[in-house]
């Protein structure tokens, strides 16, 4: 209990910056991770081409090289930390940002790869019954196949926004404060090893299980009955 | 993998506009890819990075037996030890899932939900404070140890899955002629329903190995002798750390990518074979 009382606000703080950077790696996961699904199927050979070898080589990357690449290669070497260098909390915002910047490239992969799977599930009617209406490529991907296509891949989505929650503990490695960092800290302080490792279980049981519930509600809601 | 478009049906043939369009759009794509890559490379030129003499190292034998070796080599024993061990606990964890004892299956239910549940990096950081507090494991091998309880315990808790997915696609006539037969519950599962789900699993145990391979680069983070580690401490040892992380970055991506290949032969192949009763893209649960 003496642990709740003494790390009780670091506790809830390094939480919030968990979430913080899911929910935003999220978005940016599915926005770029659309986009490259995307090109994937288009009908363009350069951009498909630069999609594929893009997800083939970052998937295959593990994601604290890929974290190190943000923070070495990106913000020490090509000096994009994106943030104001004079803003007094720049360096915690800029390994924030890069994390949620690594995070969102690699898990837009996997994004990708799903959507593309949910593609393959949408009937081939679809797609000629919009072009026999007039809809060039891409306005058939955008309000035809897309949205049956993220439809069909709701439950793998949710898999791969789980994922990416337990992935957020690797961000300790360029420093952000979030609960892995915190643990690590508490738990070199206090002898009660298994108390500290039950809190920390149990906080992102709280977060990967709700998550779990709500996509698995989406994709009963959602499915494509046919 | 292929570089074919998904659904070729998503658009027609293009006609002599569309081909104009088409190339004029890869004209573009491509001279960013190229302005991007220019300025990358412009700017590591400028910061010295690309100087002959922060690659030379990697042509000595120095640098490959001091620090990349012994990395590489750390990354594959702690995949494979775990892989291993994870593929066994998995067939338990899942029969048990399965099992007509009740207090069996919530039990196993309630392990692989937990460990699914669970990052992977608390697992280890945890792991490996454990065995520091009670002295389980020589000083020397205990990141090692945590590495491997950590991966077996997380990708035990995804092949249970796995496997629970691979006996439930078997069609029902194969339980139901057994139990005819009078079979047990426990030998309809070890002669019957795992022999014939288990060709069906192969592919997503594969791709599982990719997952640990790529995971272990997580003992990063508790001092773990791996690929990636090493390859910042030579960074740091020859003030080269760009070219030591791609050095590494490149023989993670070939490893990685050859395995992937590997599951999706075994897929092929398995998808062709007229014994296979299951269709392995059933059992396939997302990898990441």
């Amino acid at each position: 209990m003496e642990i709740l009382t003494e790390y009780g606000d670091q506790l809830i703080t390094a939480f919030i910056r968990t979430i913080q950077l899911a929910g935003l790696s999220a978005v940016g996961a599915l926005v770029l991770g659309t986009i490259l699904a995307a090109m994937r199927v288009s009908p363009v050979w350069a951009l498909r081409t630069v999609a594929t070898g893009y997800v083939n080589i970052v998937r295959n990357t593990p994601l604290t090289l890929v974290v190190l690449f943000a923070s070495f290669g990106l913000a020490q070497q090509l000096g994009v930390t994106l943030v104001d260098p004079n803003s007094p909390t720049s360096i915690t915002d800029s390994s924030f940002r890069l994390a949620v910047l690594a995070f969102s490239t690699y898990t837009a992969t996997f994004v990708c790869e799903a959507l593309r799977a949910g593609v393959n599930t949408v009937p081939i009617g679809q797609s000629e019954a919009a072009r026999s209406l007039g809809l060039g490529f891409t306005q058939g991907l955008r309000y035809i196949v897309l949205p049956q296509a993220f439809r069909a891949v709701v439950a793998p989505l949710g898999s791969i926004m789980i994922a990416l929650i337990k992935n957020t503990t690797i961000a300790s490695v360029i420093g952000v404060a979030e609960a892995s960092l915190l643990m690590k800290e508490v738990i070199e302080n206090t002898s009660a090893l298994i108390v500290v490792g039950l809190i920390f279980a149990l906080g992102f049981m709280c977060l990967t299980i709700p998550t779990g519930a709500v996509f698995g509600f989406l994709s009963k809601k959602l499915a494509v009955r046919t | 993998m292929s570089n074919q478009p998904a659904l070729k049906t998503l658009y027609d043939a293009p006609g002599p506009r569309g081909k104009t369009l088409n190339i004029i759009i890869s004209a573009l794509c491509l001279a960013g890819l190229v302005g991007g890559m220019f300025w990358v490379i412009s700017a590591l030129n400028a910061k010295g990075q690309l100087a002959p003499e922060k690659w030379q190292p990697f042509l000595t034998a120095d640098m490959w037996r001091t620090y990349l070796l012994p990395g590489i080599a750390g990354t594959l024993q702690a995949a494979g030890l775990a892989v291993v061990l994870a593929t066994a606990l998995g067939i338990v964890l899942g029969v048990g899932r399965m099992s007509q004892i009740k207090i069996l299956r919530y039990g196993c239910g309630a392990v692989v939900e937990f460990f699914r549940a669970m990052p992977l990096l608390i697992l280890m950081i945890f792991c490996f404070q454990l065995f520091a507090n009670y002295n389980l494991f020589p000083s020397t091998q205990m990141a090692m140890a945590a590495v491997v309880t950590g991966l077996t315990l997380c990708n035990g808790a995804v092949i249970a899955e796995i496997v629970r997915a691979g006996v439930h696609s078997l069609p029902r006539g194969q339980s139901e002629a057994s139990m005819a037969l009078g079979l047990g519950s426990g030998q309809m599962m070890r002669m019957i329903l795992l022999p014939q789900a288990i060709t069906a699993m192969l592919p997503p145990i594969v791709s599982q190995l990719v997952v640990a391979l790529k995971d272990t680069a997580l003992g990063y983070q508790i001092t773990y002798v791996e690929a990636v580690r090493q390859g910042v401490q030579a960074g740091s040892a020859y003030s080269n750390y760009i070219p030591a992380l791609l050095v590494v970055a490149a023989v993670m991506i070939a490893i990685n990518f050859a395995l992937s290949q590997l599951a999706v032969t075994a897929e092929n192949r398995l998808r062709k074979g007229r014994k296979a009763v299951v269709k392995p893209e059933e059992v396939a649960i997302p990898q990441i």
